[in-house]
């Protein structure tokens, strides 16, 4: 399904629609079929309009079996098209799936245009020229569902078309047949007069430029090379396999032409302490996991700032604590992030709000770590990093260079000294008469030596926090949307920004005084961000987790924001962040 | 790539190899003469200080890389093969020695250890065995000895001992060795062999804390009886060992070894079990790991030095190869991906 769900994004992303993607799928790799624990759904909103979201309810739902059926039916709205494939509604899959009687038959269905098609019988019949085995035969139902969504949506074959030569241009069984089912399905739709609609929508007003489809993972990944690129540098990757986090390693290491290094480690610390080498050997090196593995890296991060060693750390965020919900997503590591580790160990964090943004996040991370010689940690979350979007492309020459510099004179060398963003040198090792030794234990100011002196400590644990609040200086300041300053200010970060956004620009059409600040730069925070948040009367944070930025402003800005939380492993739905607004603007707390 | 075998590039003397750091280690302890010796290696080869990359993880040997006057990492419990990784695989020119001991390196870093081993990297590690904790007081370590009372384990302790020199073979180390820190010939000899080494190189020092676990090894350093309780291993040699050069090795029933007499039972040198370093099998290599003190002469030297892959060299040649594949990198295009539109 997230193989269908991904073609219908392509076709959708070519014919210029504005799209958002919710991909939704099991732990599980082979979850048993028909439960519904082992739905897994593929959900996309798109426009002739700029979208932010993936909407909170549909207005098409395929069920290809009464499990889906029953975990989505509570999405769609009413007198939407609800596609059926009808040979699944049998009665042990009925029973499999909770249902005591068919729903098909019954008034559940009634406000619904629904369409019952034989699918698997239909796909069965259309493959039969190329001689698959039946079960092979029968898999192929899903490109039958897929024909038909491209007919309803007017969407191009070709792409998937092109796709399949690609994929199964080996089995040209599979490809013939795949292709007869999505034919068939297209077909189906075009000559049986089960639908009075169709759908044209027009290519969406955006920004002129060059665009592509990107998944958030795939963004973080380009980001970090074009980082490393931009600098005239090699990137390595350190990982450890992690959902969601994975599609890191697994894009990154196809880029050996560009001299990418990925190491696949043999534990998370693993991973965190190779990066740490390969900083220090002048690499820009990156390591990527989610909650748990942060967890594990903690201690080897806090070496990291210690050492003052340049690197990026992505978290792709999960539901937690422990194992949690892997393929679900959440906001909960941001403490974690900003203050997970022993002893007083800052390091900018920052956060993306979308998937192409991932790209800039991970790219600005880079600039960061290397000008002010520290790990700054980028966190996504499994919505970003599996979601997609159009992604206007930025042009390489439009990106700004990053500076790197390996040369100090020897007479002069000191580990520990100073630059202007109290900076220290990133000599390498190699390098002719810069010969030291650095470690975890406190250094001596300047010299960098080992030093258990009560004041040199006191200055030092100041020093580094002083250079990570620096950061404040090189990031832009904090922009609104809408007014700067009126009854209500919504406070977000990282993922939930269109679904935030669209709920506030829901409430400012209908007059409402509120606006939104949606940060990316979550430690140090943007220098005017005080300043805004007492502009307003009130501010309201809603965040997928029981309210961590809302303490850290409350705790840095004294200011009394409110929290709106949900950790249900999934988005917030526009309109629940909107009727929340509502009601804040009416007086309730 | 700078091959670790290259001839003397520099002329320095050892102590060019130190730093001004004042050393901290008690008064007596085995870690001076493994310094020391290191030093020496250092000047015998004509190794650059520049090139020489030293990291450790923690405990009372992982201070080394501060008493060298090359580059080093003093880095996290446990990590420094890790660390070592990522730095060898960003840096293949450099030369890089890990310095961990028994707790750092078998209990806390054991994984890291494993995999450093199985990757065959082309790292030395050099693993102090003093068989206690040191630097947290005297509790008990892997290596420690059944029923040991230290004080963590104050009735004795119940955990089997570890044998690092067989957890190295049984990784396939390509290098593994045993010397002892009394014993400066050996020990020179063995850090030269291990820098000689293309790929991973693993030294276990047998190493006195005369703080905490003084005389651990005695058997193997004390002159009077060390020729009974040692057998020094070379390749191609009999295993032939004792104060009169006497006794011997060889295999007996069920691939068991026994400890012979020469001359006794008709025994002779061609009797003997004959050393082979060069065997591609680990299989020689791990059952002389296993001699044991008292029962058997504990073996030093070199088990087994072996030509295998190396993951660094490797990764190289995947690059080069699709380097040359697929053309100069182009990032504007990679960014495009496979699909984009234009709008105007």
């Amino acid at each position: 399904m997230q193989l269908v769900g991904t073609q219908f994004t392509d076709a959708t992303a070519i014919v210029g629609n504005d799209l958002v993607t919710l991909p939704d799928y099991p732990a599980e790799i082979r979850a048993p079929a028909g439960s519904l624990a082992g739905v897994s759904g593929f959900q996309i909103n798109f426009a002739s309009t700029e979208v932010y979201t993936p909407g909170d309810t549909v207005q098409t739902l395929v069920a290809m079996n009464p499990a889906a059926l029953k975990v989505n039916l509570a999405d769609l709205d009413h007198g939407g098209h609800l596609i059926l494939n009808i040979d699944a509604f049998t009665p042990t899959a009925l029973k499999h799936a909770g249902y005591e009687a068919d729903p098909t038959d019954d008034q559940e269905l009634q406000g619904y245009h629904v369409h019952k098609v034989p699918m698997t019988k239909l796909t069965i019949e259309a493959v039969k020229d190329a001689g698959l085995k039946p079960k092979e035969a029968e898999r192929c139902k899903n490109f039958f569902a897929l024909g038909l969504a491209f007919w309803l949506y007017d969407r191009p074959l070709d792409a998937t078309l092109k796709w399949l030569d690609q994929k199964f241009g080996a089995r040209p069984q599979i490809r013939q047949a795949n292709e007869l089912a999505l034919r068939a399905g297209f077909n189906y739709g075009n000559t049986t007069e089960m639908f009075q609609v169709h759908y044209r929508v027009r290519p969406a007003r955006v920004p002129p430029g060059t665009y592509r489809k990107i998944r958030g993972n795939d963004a973080t990944s380009l980001g970090l090379m074009a980082a490393a690129w931009q600098a005239g540098q090699k990137l390595f990757y350190a990982s450890y396999p992690i959902t969601p986090a994975s599609d890191i390693l697994h894009e990154l290491v196809k880029h050996k032409n560009f001299g990418v290094k990925v190491f696949q480690a043999e534990d998370e610390i693993a991973a965190m302490c190779a990066a740490i080498g390969a900083a220090y050997g002048g690499a820009f090196a990156a390591t990527g996991t989610s909650g748990p593995g942060m967890a594990l890296k903690g201690e080897a991060i806090g070496l990291a700032v210690m050492l003052e060693l340049p690197m990026v750390i992505v978290n792709v965020q999960r539901g937690g604590p422990s194992t949690g919900l892997p393929t679900k997503t959440e906001q909960a590591d941001l403490f974690q992030a900003v203050l997970g580790r022993n002893g007083e160990c800052p390091l900018p964090v920052l956060a993306a709000s979308s998937p192409g943004d991932c790209f800039a996040t991970a790219f600005e991370a880079f600039q960061i770590a290397v000008r002010y010689m520290t790990p700054v940690v980028v966190l996504t979350d499994g919505y970003v990093a599996n979601g997609s979007e159009p992604w206007r492309v930025p042009r390489i020459e439009d990106l700004p260079r990053i500076a790197v510099n390996h040369e100090f004179p020897p007479e002069t060398f000191q580990p520990y000294a100073r630059d202007e963003n109290l900076a220290r040198p990133w000599a390498l090792p190699g390098t002719p008469g810069l010969a030291h030794r650095i470690g975890g234990l406190e250094k001596e100011h300047i010299t960098g030596k080992v030093s258990y002196d009560p004041a040199n400590h006191d200055f030092m644990v100041r020093l580094r926090d002083a250079k990570v609040a620096k950061v404040a200086d090189m990031i832009p300041e904090q922009t609104l949307i809408g007014d700067e300053s009126g009854d209500l200010l919504v406070v977000s970060w990282g993922g939930t920004y269109g679904t935030i956004r669209s709920a506030v620009e829901r409430v400012r059409d209908k007059g409402g005084s509120v606006s939104h600040c949606h940060l990316r730069h979550m430690h140090p925070m943007p220098r005017n961000l005080g300043k805004i948040l007492k502009s307003f009367r009130k501010i309201l944070v809603p965040e997928l987790n029981l309210g961590q930025l809302c303490l850290l402003l409350r705790g840095r800005y004294l200011v009394d924001a409110i929290g709106f939380n949900k950790v249900q492993g999934k988005p917030f739905a526009v309109a629940e962040v909107a009727a929340r607004i509502d009601q804040i603007l009416n007086g309730g707390d | 790539m700078a091959a670790t075998t290259s001839a003397p590039t520099v002329s320095l003397q050892p102590k060019d190899y130190g730093s001004s750091q004042e050393i901290r280690w008690c008064p007596g302890c085995g870690n001076y003469s493994i310094l020391t010796q290191l030093k020496k290696v250092c000047s015998n080869l004509g190794k650059d200080p520049d090139k020489l990359v030293f990291v450790s993880g923690i405990g009372c040997s992982s201070r080394l890389p501060y008493y060298m006057g090359t580059y080093g990492v003093h880095s996290i419990h446990g990590r420094a093969p890790a660390l070592a990784t990522g730095l060898r695989l960003a840096r293949p020119d450099l030369e890089i020695w890990v310095i961990t001991g028994d707790g750092d390196g078998l209990s806390i870093g054991g994984n890291h250890l494993l995999h450093a081993f199985r990757r065959n990297l082309n790292i030395k590690i050099i693993m102090f065995n003093n068989r206690i904790y040191g630097l947290t007081k005297g509790q008990v370590s892997p290596t420690s000895e059944m029923n040991k009372k230290t004080i963590s384990t104050p009735y004795g302790s119940i955990g089997a001992m570890i044998n690092p020199c067989s957890v190295a073979i049984g990784c396939e180390a390509t290098f593994v060795a045993r010397t002892v820190d009394m014993i400066p010939a050996h020990l020179q000899k063995t850090l030269e062999r291990a820098a000689a080494h293309r790929g991973v190189a693993f030294v276990e020092v047998y190493q006195n804390c005369n703080i905490f676990n003084d005389g651990a090894f005695k058997y193997s350093t004390d002159r009077e009886i060390r020729e009974d309780h040692v057998v020094e291993l070379e390749h191609g040699k009999a295993l032939i060992f004792g104060k009169d050069q006497t006794k011997g090795l060889r295999i007996g029933r069920n691939y068991c070894p026994e400890v012979v007499t020469l001359g006794e039972n008709g025994m002779s040198i061609y009797d003997l079990l004959i050393h082979d370093e060069r065997a591609s099998s680990p299989a020689l290599a791990f059952l002389l790991s296993r001699l044991r003190h008292p029962d058997y002469p504990e073996p030093i030297g070199v088990f087994r030095a072996v030509k295998s892959p190396i993951y660094n060299d490797l990764i190289e040649e995947q690059i080069r190869r699709l380097t040359q594949e697929r053309g100069a990198p182009d990032m504007q295009k990679l960014m495009y991906g496979p699909e984009t539109w234009e709008v105007n």
